[in-house]
């Protein structure tokens, strides 16, 4: 948990330094896109900038698949301005594509190629591929190179597609919904893989309907709801907006008296349960609570700290659970 | 860091598609489906003729030919028709449906290679069963040799050009590989007809002939047999298969989609 949290914290300062000069990798603007009987996307907004994972999140159906459809130029919008570094996907298809990697549902490879056969293919269509070797040792697919694709498991084809969708030395990777039908273990080493693709300096865009990957994962998360974005920023600051703040539980080395947080502008109420005290607020509240206390001679033992997450901030903003398309479409 | 991508020409080097054409071909051995239908059918098909005594005896009602000498040219449409309406779309149409044209489609390869690639596969497999067909009619069976050599080409040619067209077609409005295969199979058994595989043009009724000439694989078994006899093919037969070419080129071109 700690060091999740320190490299996060050195992350957003790396993009407060490089913020003034860093371009925008991709820009889109108003952006509509009807299909026959429904309107997929109705009108999103919102920019990448360059060196950022950036979370496109939302339930099944929400016109997150078709927004980057229409950024990489695989459909036109009806409406809306779109511009991947500075390309119009419409007008220069060839140099957005030569500059996007894209790895995206629903799409497969030929089931009888070898590993090494498909990524050798897939190097040719580019004029400055990454070295071949060199990308199946970083996606552990070395000792996979000649087996067929069909004999893959589904970790090891996310593997190989990311690798395919790296192997041009993209500028900007599109991801749509990477972790899908992966165990627990492969979600996790498929993770790491993405910080390591941002780690090379490729801008990610990150199209997901799990929390927990957003969370993990992303500089700043765009929710989607019904082709519109309900709200953007980082994930805290919309965890944040959830309203929900952040909960402080601990066990006080002495007795207190309640008035001592409830007057602290951050706290919002304070319960008592038995030993623990429980506390409600928001903005800097951990650190306003324990300091607080110490002022007084008391100590927080056993502190546990509660954040709202982006299923909350989700739930608050459209009155839904993220995953209640998932059921329905199970059920 | 290497040099900024947009120094770079945005279209995929040539190499790519000498890569996927070596992609293709390893696929057309590993799933010799093409290979089948195209050359191995045909084959035992020309052998099993050459076993059949009868089939060597020159007949009054075909002119003067043997039955096998007749036969050789209803073969060669029969190759092409099955490569062109079984294995070009079962191809494309697989690669459609499993979404191999969807993540092609997003890199910087024009979709429109994929196509020419599989063009190129299919009629590679077409001139073997030509050859193979031709050397073996001639060399193992004594067919008589081919006195209209520019004709007999031209007549490939547009035969090849007439069927991949339609082939194409079907490749473009099949939503699966199911549809595909039952789509081609339509097209194929009606025309295989009129190209006299169970029953030779000249044995057909006049009104029957009249009308099997019409068609895109009856044309062409007229054509290759007239080469084959030393006359150049009639224009009629030639002006039939350039229209279905061209036409249905059209057609597939106007409704073909990548996903």
């Amino acid at each position: 948990m700690d060091r999740r949290a320190s490299t996060k914290e050195s992350r957003t300062a790396t993009h407060a330094k490089a913020g003034g000069e860093a371009g925008r990798a991709l820009v889109v603007e108003h952006l509509r896109k009807t299909y026959p009987g429904t309107v997929a996307v109705d009108d999103v907004s919102f920019t990448v900038e360059e060196g950022e994972i950036f979370g496109i999140l939302g339930p099944n159906g929400a016109g997150k698949t078709t927004t980057v459809e229409c950024a990489i130029g695989l459909r036109t919008p009806d409406s809306g301005t779109i511009r991947v570094m500075g390309f119009d996907p419409q007008v220069d298809r060839a140099q957005v594509h030569a500059i996007v990697g894209a790895q995206l549902q629903t799409s497969a490879l030929q089931p009888r190629l070898r590993v090494g056969e498909i990524l050798d293919l897939y190097r040719s269509f580019y004029r400055d591929p990454a070295d071949a070797g060199e990308l199946l040792d970083a996606l552990g697919l070395r000792e996979k190179r000649s087996a067929f694709y069909k004999s893959l498991s589904g970790g090891q084809k996310q593997r190989l597609s990311l690798a395919l969708a790296l192997v041009g030395r993209p500028k900007i990777a599109i991801l749509d919904e990477m972790t899908t039908g992966l165990d627990p273990q492969a979600r996790r080493d498929t993770w790491e893989l993405i910080e390591g693709v941002r780690d090379r300096g490729v801008t990610v865009v990150l199209v997901t309907h799990y929390m927990d990957e957003a969370e993990r994962l992303c500089d700043r998360v765009a929710l989607v709801d019904e082709g519109r974005i309900v709200a953007l920023g980082t994930p805290a600051a919309l965890a944040e907006r959830a309203g929900g703040g952040k909960r402080v539980r601990f066990v006080p080395s002495q007795p207190f008296d309640d008035r001592l947080l409830t007057e602290l502008p951050e706290v919002i109420s304070l319960e008592r349960q038995g030993h623990h005290v429980l506390v409600n607020g928001a903005g800097d509240l951990v650190n306003t609570v324990i300091l607080t206390l110490a002022g007084a001679g008391v100590t927080a033992n056993e502190v546990e700290v509660q954040s709202a997450t982006l299923e909350d901030a989700f739930v608050k903003l459209t009155g839904r659970r993220l995953h209640e398309g998932d059921e329905m479409a199970a059920g | 860091m290497s040099a900024p991508g947009e120094a770079l020409p945005a279209s995929p080097p040539r190499a790519a598609f000498s890569k996927l054409l070596a992609c293709e071909a390893r696929l057309a051995l590993r799933e010799p489906i093409g290979l089948v239908y195209g050359l191995a059918i045909p084959v035992v098909l020309l052998m099993i003729f050459g076993a059949i005594p009868s089939a060597h005896k020159q007949q009054a009602q075909l002119g003067g030919l043997t039955v096998f000498a007749v036969y050789v040219p209803i073969l060669i449409a029969f190759c092409i028709g099955m490569l062109a309406l079984f294995s070009l779309p079962r191809a494309l149409v697989t690669y459609r449906e499993l979404g191999i044209l969807r993540r092609l489609s997003t890199t910087p390869l024009p979709p429109s290679w994929v196509l020419a690639a599989q063009l190129v596969i299919n009629f590679v497999l077409a001139v073997w069963a030509l050859i193979i067909l031709v050397v073996a009619g001639v060399v193992a069976f004594g067919a008589g040799a081919h006195k209209s050599p520019a004709g007999f080409v031209l007549a490939f040619l547009l035969s090849v050009a007439a069927l991949f067209a339609m082939g194409l077609w079907v490749a473009a409005v099949a939503r699966s590989a199911t549809a595909a295969n039952v789509m081609g199979g339509a097209l194929f058994f009606p025309l295989i007809f009129f190209a006299g595989l169970w029953y030779p043009q000249q044995y057909m009724p006049a009104v029957l002939r009249d009308v099997g000439q019409l068609t895109p694989l009856g044309a062409s078994v007229h054509a290759l047999q007239m080469a084959s006899q030393g006359t150049f093919p009639s224009a009629g037969s030639l002006l039939v298969m350039l229209a279905y070419g061209v036409g249905f080129a059209l057609l597939a071109l106007k409704s073909f989609r990548w996903e």
